[in-house]
C-alpha cells in the first residue's frame, strides 16, 4: 500500500502578521450554486461559464423594492439596461414591475423588442442620436435631456411631430462625494440647470416633468442621496415657482453598492458596505421632510448594481501553476479580464469547488490573455491547486455580461437557475462564425 | 545543499533557520523530501523513490518536485 500524495509546499512563517481576511487555512468552499453541482454545470456547458441566479435576482429586486416602497408612497424601478443587459435577466426584471433604463439606441431597441412599451422606457446618456430621439418622443418615452444641444434636437422633433414633449433635464451638483460626476447633465450651483429650464419652458416645444441625476457608482455614503434629494426638491418647487410647471418625477438614477469588496478597501463588505436600507431611510426620510403635503412626485430608482451584482457567478478552471521569480505562487485560469471587466475594481469573493488539502499561500490568479494586465485576483490565500481544479468568483453579476470583450477568446457559455434548481442556457458560448458573421474578406486578398 | 544540514526540523515540519533566523513549515510530502535532500540525494532519484512511495503519477510528482525545489531556492534554503 502507498501513502496517500499531497502536493508538497513549504511556507514562511511570518510572526505577527495579523490577519485581517479571515484564518489562513480557511477555506471557502462552493460545490453548489442554489443546488445544482458546480461540477454538473461544467460539464453540461463547459468552463469558463457564467452562472445567474433567478432566486437571488427576484429577491435582491423585492427586498430592494420593499425597502422604498415601506417609506414612500409613490416608487418605480427602472432596469438600467447597462448594467446587464441579457434577455433573460431584463425579463425576470421586467417581469418583477421594474421599466426600462437606456441610454442608447441599441437599448432602446433591445427593450422594445423584449416587449417594454415606449412609455415605459427612461431614455438617458450623453449621446442620443435625432433619429433615436424621434423615435423615443413618438412612442411616448421618458426622455432625461443631457445638454443644451438636445433641447434643440428636441424641439426639431417636437415641430416634426406637431406636439410638444415631455421631457425631464438631468442634473449634476455638489453632495459632498467625490469625484462629482460633472459631465452629465446641467449644473445645478451654477445656475446652468436653471437655465436649461428656462430655455426649455420659453420654446414652448417640450414641457419639463421631469429631474435626473445619477450621482455615481459604488457610492458608499447614503448620506449624499439625501443631499441629492434635498436640492432637487429645492429646486424642483424654484421651477414650479418660476414657471407654473409641475415636476412629476425626481429620478435620482444608480449608483448603490453591492456586497463586493472594492479594491483599496480591506474591510469585508459586511462592515465597509452600509445596509441598503440606509439609503432608503436617507432618500425617503428627506423626501418625505422636504415635500409640501400631499405632493409625491414619482421616485425613480434606475439601481442597476445592488441588483444583479449578487445574482452572478463565474466558474473558472485552473489551467496551469507557475511560481514566480519573487516566490509567489501563481496561475493561470481559463477566464481573464476579457469576460470579467470589474477584475478591475474588485477583489472578488473567490472560493473552490471542493476542498484541496495543503496549507494556504497568498496567490496571483492570471486570466488566459496574453497581457500583462490580465489579473483577475491577486493575494488570494490558496491552498496548492491541482491542474483542473475550479474556481467561483463572485459577486459577477454587473457589468460583466456586458463590459466584456471578444478579445482573443470566444465568450462563454450563460446560464440561469430557476428556482426549482433548472438549469437553462440564456446566451451560448460564441464560435468562430460569430464573428466572421460581420467580416468581409475582399476577394483580392483570398488565399 | 550543505545549507539544508544546519535547518531544525521537526517532525510536525516547522523549519527553524539558526542562521536566518527564519521559520518555515512544510507538509508530510515536503517533509519526506527535505529528510532526502539533506542526506544528499539527487532529484531523480527523490523522484523515483517518490513514485514507489507515494499514491501519485510521475507527471505530477516531476512537476511537484521540481516547484517545491524553487520554493526551497526562493527561500534560499538550498
Ligand atoms: C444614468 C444611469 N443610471 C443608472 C446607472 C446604474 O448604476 P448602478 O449600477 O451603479 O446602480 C448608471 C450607471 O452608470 C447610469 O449612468
Amino acid at each position: 500500500m502507498k501513502v496517500p500524495y499531497e502536493k508538497p509546499v513549504i511556507r514562511k512563517v511570518q510572526i505577527g502578521l495579523s490577519n485581517k481576511f479571515g484564518s489562513l487555512y480557511g477555506r471557502h468552499i462552493r460545490p453548489e450554486i442554489d443546488g445544482v453541482p458546480v461540477s454538473d454545470l461544467v460539464t453540461r456547458f463547459g468552463s469558463p461559464l457564467f452562472v445567474f441566479s433567478e432566486r437571488r435576482l427576484r429577491e435582491k429586486y423585492r427586498q430592494l423594492y420593499q425597502l422604498f416602497s415601506t417609506r414612500y408612497p409613490n416608487v418605480q424601478f427602472s432596469w438600467s439596461y447597462k448594467t446587464n443587459y441579457l434577455d433573460a435577466i431584463c425579463a425576470i426584471l421586467h417581469q418583477e414591475g421594474e421599466t426600462a433604463e437606456v441610454v442608447s439606441e441599441f437599448e432602446y431597441e433591445k427593450a422594445r423588442r423584449l416587449g417594454v412599451k415606449g412609455e415605459e422606457i427612461i431614455f438617458n446618456g450623453p449621446y442620443k442620436p435625432l433619429s433615436a430621439l424621434k423615435r423615443a418622443a413618438e412612442e411616448g418615452a421618458l426622455i432625461n435631456i443631457d445638454h443644451f444641444d438636445e433641447i434643440y434636437d428636441l424641439e426639431e422633433v417636437a415641430e416634426e411631430l406637431g406636439r410638444p414633449i415631455k421631457v425631464g433635464i438631468r442634473l449634476n451638483m455638489d453632495t459632498g462625494i467625490s469625484p462629482q460626476w460633472t459631465r452629465f447633465g446641467f449644473n445645478l450651483e451654477s445656475g446652468q440647470a436653471f437655465d436649461a429650464a428656462k430655455r426649455l419652458v420659453s420654446g414652448e416645444k417640450l414641457i419639463l416633468c421631469g429631474l435626473h441625476c445619477h450621482l455615481g457608482t459604488f457610492l458608499l455614503e447614503p448620506r449624499a442621496y439625501a443631499k441629492a434629494v434635498e436640492k432637487m426638491v429645492d429646486f424642483a418647487y424654484q421651477l414650479q415657482e418660476a414657471f407654473d410647471l409641475q415636476i412629476e418625477y425626481l429620478d435620482l438614477g444608480g449608483g448603490f453598492p453591492s456586497r463586493n469588496r472594492l479594491k483599496g478597501i480591506y474591510l469585508p463588505p459586511e462592515i465597509a458596505v452600509p445596509p441598503l436600507e440606509d439609503f432608503a431611510e436617507a432618500i425617503c426620510d428627506t423626501l418625505l421632510s422636504k415635500l409640501r403635503p400631499n405632493d409625491f412626485p414619482k421616485l425613480i430608482l434606475e439601481t442597476g448594481r445592488a441588483i444583479v451584482d449578487e445574482a452572478g457567478f463565474l466558474i473558472t478552471t485552473v489551467q496551469a501553476s507557475k511560481r514566480l521569480p519573487d516566490g509567489t505562487r501563481s496561475y493561470v485560469l481559463d477566464a481573464g479580464v476579457n469576460i470579467l471587466f470589474t477584475a478591475f475594481w474588485y477583489n472578488f469573493r473567490v472560493e473552490l469547488e471542493e476542498d484541496v488539502p495543503g496549507p494556504a499561500e497568498p496567490c496571483i490568479l492570471y486570466g488566459p490573455l496574453c497581457m500583462n494586465i490580465d489579473v483577475v485576483a491577486d493575494q488570494v490565500q490558496l491552498p496548492p491547486l491541482p491542474r483542473g481544479a475550479r474556481l467561483i468568483f463572485s459577486p459577477v453579476g454587473a457589468y460583466n455580461v456586458t463590459q466584456w470583450m471578444q478579445f482573443i477568446r470566444y465568450r462563454p457559455a450563460v446560464v440561469l437557475i430557476d428556482p426549482n434548481g433548472q438549469v437553462e442556457l440564456i446566451r451560448e458560448a460564441e464560435n468562430l462564425e460569430d464573428i466572421l458573421a460581420r467580416e468581409r474578406l475582399p476577394e483580392r486578398l483570398k488565399l | 545543499m550543505n545549507r539544508l544540514s544546519r535547518l531544525a526540523i521537526n517532525e510536525e515540519g516547522f523549519i527553524f533557520d539558526p542562521i536566518t533566523g527564519n521559520s518555515f513549515t512544510t507538509n508530510q510530502v515536503g517533509l519526506w523530501i527535505l529528510e532526502r535532500l539533506k542526506k544528499g540525494k539527487k532529484e531523480e532519484e527523490i523522484l523515483a523513490e517518490m513514485l514507489e512511495y507515494f499514491e501519485v503519477d510521475p507527471e505530477t510528482a516531476e512537476r511537484d518536485l521540481t516547484d517545491f525545489i524553487e520554493q526551497l531556492r526562493n527561500y534560499k534554503l538550498i
